[in-house]
């Protein structure tokens, strides 16, 4: 973890969530980020990648979920940091 | 001192040959989606990028040593000019070829995320090419072209890389060979331009029709009209 992100969350503040997306008209379902990221990812009949949950990556993950995405062969998969959703909605 | 170089040049060359070698058949391998060679497959990945990597620094030792050999009298431009050479030009600039290639697909790799994938599968092709010109290159120049073990040690390459390819090629190479081809709908294609998709409108070839320019009376709207104002950007943003 790096230290600005440990000073913001000594500040009380909440870190931004990072989720997985797959970009599904990439996916080729090589597998790979199901074989790095197991927690969050498993695997369908035919290969293709399936969320265990809300592809929300907890910070622990975070290094591995890095490397899923920097090995995906088919430049698929994406770490995103959602912003928080307006209160209206 | 000058036979160091001359010895150092012809080891890295032939490490290097079977680095390439190595990586060329993991590269097959890792392209069949099975769990190749005994390993899991990001492993198969990693293995191929890394000894690609070790590869190219066997192949800049070995160019930079006989850039300052004596004996082979290298000029600078020869390192990136296939077949310019003093000395057996066209097996030489076999090698040259060889390393021009490499370092596209090298540098095309390192830079994928920015090229994009297809870009980047494209030019990783070029291995296919690659590869067997570094092989030329060794058997045909060089002081150790008539031994035995260098045409061992290329056989045994050759070997290797006929083997991955013939597997690529086998129906049982893919995990799942019944998975049915993607097939894209042809309106989720580029639009092509609405002049070439309006045979009535007046605009000219030659001039690309304006974006704010309002619809010519009589012609009807193109049909992927709007197609583009659903595209709202989301609520998230890419990490980098």
């Amino acid at each position: 973890m790096s230290h600005a992100e440990t000073t913001r969350i000594g500040r009380g503040q909440e870190p931004a969530s990072r989720r997985l997306h797959v970009d599904w008209t990439a996916c080729d379902g090589r597998g790979l980020c199901a074989e790095l990221l197991p927690e969050l990812l498993t695997e369908d009949d035919w290969g293709f990648p399936v969320a265990r949950g809300d592809m929300t990556v907890p910070p622990a993950l975070e290094p591995a979920a890095r490397q899923a995405v920097d090995r995906c062969p088919a430049l698929a998969l994406r770490l995103v940091s959602e912003r928080p959703a307006p209160a209206s909605s | 001192m000058t036979d160091a170089l001359w010895y150092f040049a012809r080891g890295s060359g032939v490490v290097s040959l079977v680095l390439l070698t190595v990586v060329v058949a993991l590269g097959i391998g890792a392209r069949s989606g099975r769990t190749a060679f005994g390993l899991p497959r990001f492993a198969v990945n990693l293995l191929h990028r890394n000894a690609a990597l070790l590869a190219v620094v066997f192949l800049a030792g070995h160019v930079v040593s006989l850039l300052f050999d004596p004996y082979a009298q290298l000029r600078v431009f020869d390192l990136v000019l296939p077949f310019a050479g003093n000395y057996r030009p066209v097996w030489q600039g076999l090698g040259t070829l060889a390393f021009d290639l490499l370092l596209a697909i090298v540098i095309t790799s390192l830079l994928r995320k920015r090229l994009g994938a297809r870009v980047w599968r494209i030019v990783h092709w070029l291995a296919y090419l690659c590869w067997p010109v570094a092989l030329l290159h060794g058997l045909g120049t060089g002081s150790d072209n008539g031994t035995v073990w260098l045409w061992t040690i290329s056989a045994l390459c050759t070997l290797l890389v006929v083997a991955a390819v013939g597997w690529r090629l086998a129906p049982s190479f893919s995990r799942f060979p019944e998975r049915a081809r993607r097939h894209i709908n042809p309106r989720l294609l580029p639009a092509p331009t609405p002049a070439l998709t309006q045979p009535g409108t007046p605009s000219q070839p030659g001039t690309p029709p304006q974006p704010g320019t309002p619809p010519q009376p009589g012609t009807p709207p193109p049909a992927h009209f709007g197609a583009r104002a659903s595209a709202q950007p989301g609520s998230y943003e890419e990490v980098r």
